[in-house]
């Protein structure tokens, strides 16, 4: 019976859509490089460069922890006050350190970082699924509970680190390996590591599975709760990681930290092809949305056609536009 | 049924609707060729054919709701174009949905006339649209109140609202696209009222089912499709079911159903004791033997599905006793069951059953991830190989190994399902509602394979609402109602009519007596 065979025609052209949305973030990267360029010589400079791509750094690897958020069928509203929170308490702890451990309370302070960052994490994951509340409702909660408790600690000045430190700390945002700056080996390396959970582990593909359908995935034995939990918990994580490489650059944490990042993380990922349904995540793809991002603010600076005033209008349009581009292709 | 109004129909009537060698192509594949037909005021037309026999696009090209690439419409003998469904209702030719196309929280009256509000100036006036809303309602027999909140109400009255909003304009022809795929066997009746009122109004009614009986009851004339290709058009009184579903398959139907087993005395695979679901609402005890089909019969809202989704660990319950294989299961799960060997096939194949957008592979292996990549990392290759076995073994039909899965057929989606839950090597497999919505061809293998199953020493629990099928392959029914077992049925006794007798009656006066 022939009948039964699938007479759809859809999927060779679909299969080719897919492929063009893989694509298309690094190929805007790419347009805005190039428009980059000819507008201001000095944007290909070296210096120039790596300066920017070392400022996307923070958004690239709080991005990828999003991606697997996104992916799980989460969303996370609250990295950026939970970047200033892991920020405060990381430059306290490190400062009662110094002390007894010298140059040694980086490392100390580092290890609170991501331990504060993992369980904030796991406080917003915990009250998403054992609590059953909308990711969206629990993170605007704790977004706003992080805010005010970076704003209280620094009684609502700033938190800066101890000058016996900032010597020895200084490199990890402005020394270099080899050329490559401390912060963007650090971004390679949490994209290595989040590409292999996400597309080579049974967590990964059941990241996937429980963004794609709550049900399915339960139906087939999959512990969706545990799974999604995870996901907050590597978020978390990656906010820790990105407070890590941001303290030395302004060396101390004041309630603005990070203000606004949360748009900035979910526009990366929104705009590297994840879809906010979850289901699909694009890590790569997020990294470069977040380059995106970044790239577009210095080449606003560098020209002197449009304000710098008005970078973030620039940047909420390039997410609708973004969504209207995936709707457009997706459509044929 | 009246039959001057037959005779009517089928000798002097001109048609309100032709199609004149219509055809649908997407790209270089044909779905539809040369369909010429014609449909009469006052007629019940039944369009019947596998799935992916062009049924659906059939409909659409008449409904406007796509154009097609050869040939063109008639209606009242002057040639008509429709650019678009609301030309088409324009012109009195209505497409009422297999699916539940309704704001659900929203009351019938404002569902009825949601983008067509009646106003009085500004305002929108609700006195005049729950007024209309009324005679509409009464029009279909449908026992629901204008303001009644959709969602409150069980399916068979929403799918009653959504044939009463299509009449709520004078129509010509209205299209009924599988009316009763989620009907209970009293509500389809209901149904049939409702399309003999039509009919006796003289409103031309073309009627697609996949349940042939209701075919031969309801219908005038039958037209067949098989792969986009129009078969012919029969009186319908000229064919009895069989003849139509050897017209649909192309071949002379062998036995749809396999020889039964007889029944088994060896020690039960599953033995569940005072099962309570949702807090009381379903309490049950049951066995099931190797070797045995089990039944489980019921109208839809009996409780059957939940049933199995407590003893799953999918909705809230508690147990006397769970035991598979010998094993206890203290807290079941779903991967508590798995591992024990007991695997559910959901009735809900699209929303519970398959990821459809994602590819075949990780479908098929999803439930059994752990035996395929024993480690933390996916063994992509062992994925491919367990996909080919797969398709192999289950006759999935497909064109790549690529594919979506909500690319395949419905049979196929089927049969990637079955895969998937057999790939934990189960020994006992509950089925709900196992060929729901594919067509005979698939519904063939799906039986044999369950035959296969039990024939060698397994154990298969069926949940079905189509009683021939609840009839032809259980070994042993029980017949739930409310919530309880209320009729256990073996042999000889296994009918339709003593499953729908305990099915139904005496619904009021006792509220269901637990046996087993």
């Amino acid at each position: 019976m022939s009948s039964t065979a699938d007479i759809t025609a859809a999927p060779e052209k679909r299969r080719q859509g897919i492929r063009w949305g893989e694509l298309a973030p690094f190929i805007a990267l790419a347009v805005i490089v190039i428009l980059g360029a000819l507008i201001n010589s000095n944007f290909l400079s070296a210096n120039n460069l790596l300066n920017v791509v070392t400022r996307s750094a923070f958004i690239a690897i709080i991005a990828v922890g999003a991606t697997f958020v996104i992916a799980s069928g989460g969303l996370d509203l609250s990295v950026g006050s939970m970047m200033a929170f892991v920020t405060g308490i990381m430059i306290m702890s490190m400062n009662a350190m110094v002390p007894a451990l010298g140059n040694w309370a980086i490392l100390a302070g580092a290890g609170v970082a991501l331990v504060v960052g993992s369980l904030c994490g796991l406080l917003n994951g915990v009250i998403v699924t054992v609590g059953k509340i909308e990711p969206f409702i629990v993170t605007l909660g704790t977004m706003g509970i992080f805010r005010a408790f970076i704003t209280f600690l620094s009684d609502g000045g700033s938190i800066p680190i101890d000058r016996s430190l900032r010597e020895a700390y200084r490199p990890v945002y402005f020394g270099d390996f080899l050329g490559i700056p401390y912060p963007v080996l650090m971004t390679i390396v949490v994209i290595a590591v989040g590409s292999f959970l996400l597309y080579r582990t049974k967590y990964g593909r059941r990241v996937t599975a429980a963004g794609s359908s709550d049900d399915v995935a339960r139906f087939s034995g999959v512990h969706v709760g545990r799974v999604r939990t995870m996901a907050f918990v590597i978020q978390g994580f990656c906010v820790a990681v990105a407070a890590i490489c941001y303290v030395p650059r302004l060396g101390a944490a004041t309630p603005t930290t990070g203000q606004l990042w949360e748009l900035q993380v979910i526009t990366a990922v929104v705009i590297g092809g994840t879809l906010l349904r979850g289901g699909k995540g694009r890590i790569l793809g997020s990294v470069a949305g977040a380059l995106i991002l970044e790239v577009i603010a210095n080449v606003m600076v560098l020209s002197d056609m449009v304000s710098e005033y008005l970078v973030a209008a620039v940047q909420g349009a390039i997410i609708i536009i973004a969504m209207l581009a995936h709707r457009f292709t997706n459509a044929r | 049924m009246n039959a001057a109004v037959h005779a009517l129909a089928e000798t002097t009537a001109l048609p309100v609707l032709r199609a004149e060698g219509l055809a649908k192509a997407y790209g270089p594949i044909t779905v539809l060729k040369d369909v010429t037909l014609d449909i009469r005021p006052g007629e019940v037309h039944a369009i019947i054919g596998e799935n992916g026999a062009g049924k659906s696009t059939l409909m659409r090209l008449l409904s406007g709701h796509a154009r097609p690439t050869a040939g063109h419409l008639e209606m009242d003998g002057t040639r008509v174009d429709f650019a678009d469904s609301v030309q088409a209702e324009a012109a009195g030719v209505v497409l009422v949905h297999q699916e539940i196309l309704l704001a659900p929280d929203l009351t019938v009256a404002q569902n009825l006339f949601l983008g067509r509000e009646l106003t009085r100036g500004l305002m929108v006036d609700d006195r005049a649209m729950n007024r209309r809303t009324a005679e509409v309602l009464a029009r279909v027999g449908a026992n629901a109140h204008p303001a009644d909140i959709v969602s409150d109400m069980p399916l068979a009255q929403q799918q009653l609202i959504q044939i009463a909003r299509a009449l709520l304009d004078d129509r010509k022809v209205v299209i009924l696209d599988e009316p009763t795929a989620m009907l209970a066997n009293e509500e389809v009746e209901a149904l049939i009222g409702v399309v003999d009122t039509l009919r006796s109004q003289g409103v031309a009614v073309l009627y697609i089912s996949h349940r042939l009986e209701e075919v031969e009851q309801l219908a005038d004339r039958v037209t067949v499709l098989r792969d986009g290709e129009m078969i012919g058009t029969w009186p319908a009184s000229e064919l009895d079911q069989r003849q139509m579903a050897e017209l649909m398959v192309g071949r002379e139907l062998s036995m749809l159903y396999p020889p039964k087993r007889g029944l088994s005395s060896a020690a039960p695979l599953l033995v569940v004791k005072d099962l309570s679901v949702d807090h009381g609402k379903v309490e049950a005890s049951f066995e099931v033997r190797p070797g045995e089909v089990l039944g489980i019969g019921g109208m839809i809202g009996a409780g059957r599905t939940e049933l199995i989704e407590g003893l799953m660990g999918l909705r809230p319950s508690h147990a006397g006793s769970i035991q598979v294989n010998g094993t206890t299961i203290a807290r079941p799960s779903v991967e508590a069951m798995m591992h024990a060997g007991l695997v559910y096939l959901t009735e809900d194949r699209k929303g519970k059953g398959l990821l459809l957008r994602e590819r075949l592979a990780p479908n098929l292996t999803l439930q059994a991830l752990d035996s395929v990549s024993p480690g933390i990392m996916l063994d992509r290759a062992g994925e491919t190989r367990a996909l080919r076995e797969a398709v192999e073994e289950y006759d999935i039909r497909v064109r790549a190994l690529t594919l979506e899965a909500g690319q395949l057929s419905g049979g196929n989606q089927q049969k990637l399902l079955l895969a998937k839950v057999m790939m934990t090597d189960p020994s006992v497999v509950i089925i709900d509602e196992p060929t729901r919505g594919i067509d005979i061809g698939n519904k063939s293998e799906i039986y044999k394979f369950i035959d296969a199953l039990v024939q060698a020493g397994k154990a298969c629990v069926v949940i079905s609402s189509e009683l021939p099928e609840l009839v032809g392959l259980a070994d042993r029914v029980l017949v739930m109602r409310g919530g309880r077992f209320v009729a256990e049925l073996t042999g000889e006794e296994i009918t339709e009519q003593k499953v729908v007798y305990a099915a139904a009656s005496s619904r009021d006066r006792t509220g269901g007596r637990a046996i087993a």
